[in-house]
């Protein structure tokens, strides 16, 4: 075996009374793809930062090319040849995506929208160049960052959970180009917590639990299980299957809606009619920015209607309605971007939680309830698994996939007739992604409306009842969950059908 | 010389110093700090710039000796704020209020005390416009200062200099991550801001009133963090904004000259009554895009 490019020899990193990495030992070699497996806060992401120059480890060592290095900031692991795709992408929103690119890569801007759409379509990742950042879907913006990492040529490139936002058609592309650097000699660490993906697309794997190595692994020599209990420690939850049951009446619908986007760069909706009733939950999958965040702002009431009766909520129509009337009248809704719109991240667990769940007991006369909006938290800590010091802890400070369990665990404990949920398990490891859609299928089945906004296939398969596809704009007739395959709702999803 | 050809004479100068001033707390603003201590800057920037002048008459040691005071108090700002992690509201104020202490110290035995002004150089031919022709005769800074303008307006729109100024203002950590130095990018910005305001000081006690007088800044370091907010950020709005109110300034005064029966109070007051309505008027505009 040729020397490593990357090794990491007992790398230990503590925050506070956590001990994120202990002594942590990884070997990554050139012309390889390397997995780092875990699950959410067993280390993955502070093992990234110490490798990306973020954080300096408190011990150990790490040597590049044989060589000890200490790389003290971002630009210096940057020279060296490290390029990292953030699962909080690195992006500047009030910037145009080749500002954003300028901001790293030298050049004129001319040129360098050029070079962007080579790189695009070379790799399969379309962006305009000259598209607003904060216009862009969760999906897009990945892919300007990746993009973004390319065009420094590293010699390292870390992802961090990198398929999470993807549509399915979109993940082989994405894995031939990852295999195609590696081919050309370049080393790929690759976050993730699915399976089937590491399996398909990694020569090694590390596995960490509670930040220790517990495991080293060809991953293409085990089963999933097999990686997953390594993961997890124990065995898998089981999957729960949606039973069919009748559902009730429509407690959310939409109604021929067309909204003109006044974002050039948006996408604007056309003819949209949908109904969710009791009882059921129905999905809409697409690939994002087909109009999956206009008709998010719509449903919940961030973007109102001239026409009052194209929304119905309840029986009552709320196309007029504003976001806070459509809460009080039993609408949750858990928003794709979850720091920022989901939470606030400077705030602590237990402001987030008073944030959508104040008219649930823990005012009184315009003065707070501390005890019982800290009682909520815990519950909520509790029920989900949030794996977070205390309540108290800023919403920031949480990795992505507790921050999500958190999110989708306390609009689920406001009890919602109706709730919409955009990409319920974004980031979330498999064991908590069926916990989740454990709860999303318990909440149908008190008689709650469910509608999931999902880019990922096989989650809508596994919790819908029926399904729509959005693709330009345009919403597909209601398909069945139980007559159709994931190919022919990819077929919708690329406008073939 | 009618009232007219007097506003026009001197609308140029009386805006400088808030120029100056604004213009750096406006980058400083860029990258996502805010130094409320402008006015104390300006102020240690006067004294400092007056006193240099006083003992070598060399306007251009005074100019620069007010312009470094300022950057070195401001450079005690972003310690506070970047390397203590201090409130920057603050950080701000106290940083401030010692200008002013420390402007009055340097000032003390100089009170009321007068130096020469920079002459004026004319434009020829139209410097004898009937009127307008005032607006042609200035002194070499604020020559100076029109094509400084347009450079740190090309150097924030239209270079990589002022796309990471505001790329740290808007997400530092992203900043970060992509490898940029956060906090010097910041401790530059301060210094620069810090810098303007004393030169803008500095000119308002060597040039244009050159003249001690503890307490001559006046509030002008105040006017200019508002300019900032009333120009959006931008440099073409925010110089409009400051020539508006030397305008405004000045005709309050050639109003009381000419014996307008109108309290000087108000007159005196006109400047930040039209940063009030016109706050409300860009804010309004912006609600309805």
């Amino acid at each position: 075996m040729p020397a490593p490019l990357l090794s990491l020899h007992g790398v230990t990193k503590r925050y506070g009374p956590v001990l994120a990495n202990d002594a942590v030992d990884l070997d990554v070699a050139a012309g390889s793809i390397h997995a780092v497996l875990g699950e959410n806060g067993a280390g993955k992401s502070t093992l990234m930062k110490l490798i990306a120059g973020v954080e300096r480890p408190d011990a150990g060592r790490i040597e590049w090319d044989g060589a000890p290095v200490a790389p003290s900031s971002p630009a210096q692991a940057q020279r060296m040849g490290v390029g990292i795709v953030f699962q909080h992408f690195a992006l500047f929103e009030t910037l145009s995506v080749v500002q954003n690119v300028a901001l790293v890569i030298p050049g004129r801007q001319a040129d360098l929208a050029r070079r962007i759409r080579d790189t695009g379509d070379r790799f399969g990742l379309p962006v305009n160049p000259d598209a607003m950042v904060h216009r862009l879907s969760v999906g897009e913006r990945q892919r300007v960052e990746i993009i973004r990492c390319l065009m420094l040529d590293p010699r390292l490139l870390i992802l961090d959970e990198p398929t999470s936002v993807l549509p399915p058609q979109a993940i082989p592309p994405l894995f031939d180009t990852l295999r195609g650097m590696r081919d050309r000699g370049m080393a790929l660490l690759f976050i993730s917590h699915k399976l089937g993906e590491i399996r398909d697309l990694c020569d090694t794997a590390t596995i960490l639990r509670g930040g220790r190595v517990v495991d080293r692994v060809d991953p293409r020599d085990r089963t999933p299980t097999e990686l997953a209990q390594a993961m997890i420690g124990r065995d898998m939850p089981p999957r729960v299957r949606a039973v069919p049951r009748m559902p009730g009446t429509v407690r959310l619908s939409l109604e021929g809606v067309t909204w003109d986007n006044p974002d050039p760069f948006g996408t604007s909706l056309s003819d949209v009619s949908l109904g969710v009733r009791s009882g059921e939950v129905v999905g809409i999958a697409g690939i994002s920015g087909n109009g999956q965040a206009e008709m998010a702002a719509i449903l919940s009431g961030e973007v109102t209607l001239d026409r009052a009766d194209a929304v119905t909520l309840m029986g009552r129509p709320a196309g007029r309605t504003g976001a806070a009337d459509r809460r009080r009248a039993g609408l949750a809704f858990v928003p794709e971007d979850r720091l920022g719109r989901g939470a606030v991240p400077d705030m602590s667990l237990s402001d987030n939680t008073l944030l959508t769940a104040h008219g649930h007991g823990l005012t009184w006369r315009g003065f707070l309830r501390h005890a019982r909006e800290r009682a909520m938290t815990s519950a909520i800590i509790a029920n989900n698994d949030v794996r977070t010091p205390s309540a108290a802890t800023e919403a920031g400070a949480l990795s992505g996939g507790n921050l999500q369990k958190f999110v989708m665990g306390r609009e689920i404990a406001l009890a919602p007739d109706v709730l919409v949920v955009a990409q319920p398990t974004w980031g979330v490891d498999v064991a908590a992604a069926a916990a989740i859609r454990a709860r999303l299928i318990a909440l149908r089945d008190a008689g709650c409306a469910v509608l999931v906004i999902s880019e990922e296939i096989e989650e809508l398969f596994e919790i819908c009842d029926r399904m729509h596809v959005l693709h330009h704009g345009r919403l597909s007739p209601s398909l069945t969950t139980a007559d159709v395959t994931p190919t022919d709702v990819g077929r919708h999803m690329i406008g073939a059908a | 010389m009618t009232i007219l050809a007097f506003v026009f004479a001197g609308i140029l100068a009386a805006s400088l110093p808030l120029l100056l001033a604004a213009l750096g707390e406006m980058v400083v603003e860029k990258t996502g700090l805010l130094n409320l201590g402008i006015e104390g800057m300006m102020a240690l920037g006067a004294a400092v710039g007056f006193v240099a002048v006083y003992l070598t008459g060399s306007h251009v040691l005074g100019l620069a000796g007010g312009a470094l005071a300022a950057a070195l108090l401001s450079l005690a700002f972003a310690g506070m704020v970047l390397g203590a992690r201090a409130n920057q509201v603050a950080a701000g104020l106290a940083v401030g209020v010692l200008g002013l202490g420390l402007s009055a110290l340097f000032g003390a035995s100089y009170e009321s005390f007068t130096v020469s002004g920079l002459p004026k150089l004319a434009v020829p031919a139209l410097s004898d416009l009937p009127v307008l022709g005032g607006l042609f005769r200035q002194d070499v800074l604020v020559w100076a200062a029109i094509p400084g303008v347009v450079v740190l307006w090309w150097v924030l729109e239209r270079t990589k200099a002022g796309l990471v100024i505001r790329a740290v203002g808007e997400n530092a950590d992203a900043a970060r991550a992509i490898g940029y130095d956060v906090v010097l990018i910041r401790a530059g910005a301060v210094a620069f801001g810090g810098a303007m305001a004393g030169l803008g000081g500095a000119y308002a006690s060597t040039v244009l009133t050159p003249l001690w007088a503890e307490g001559m800044i006046a509030g002008r370091g105040w006017i200019a963090l508002a300019l900032v907010v009333f120009g959006t950020w931008r440099t073409g709005r925010v110089t409009l904004g400051a020539l508006l109110f030397g305008t405004l300034v000045l005709g309050g005064l050639a109003a009381q000259a000419a014996g307008a029966r109108v309290p000087s109070q108000l007159l005196a007051s006109l400047p930040y009554l039209v940063t009030i309505v016109m706050l409300c008027i860009l804010s309004a505009g912006r609600r309805r895009a």
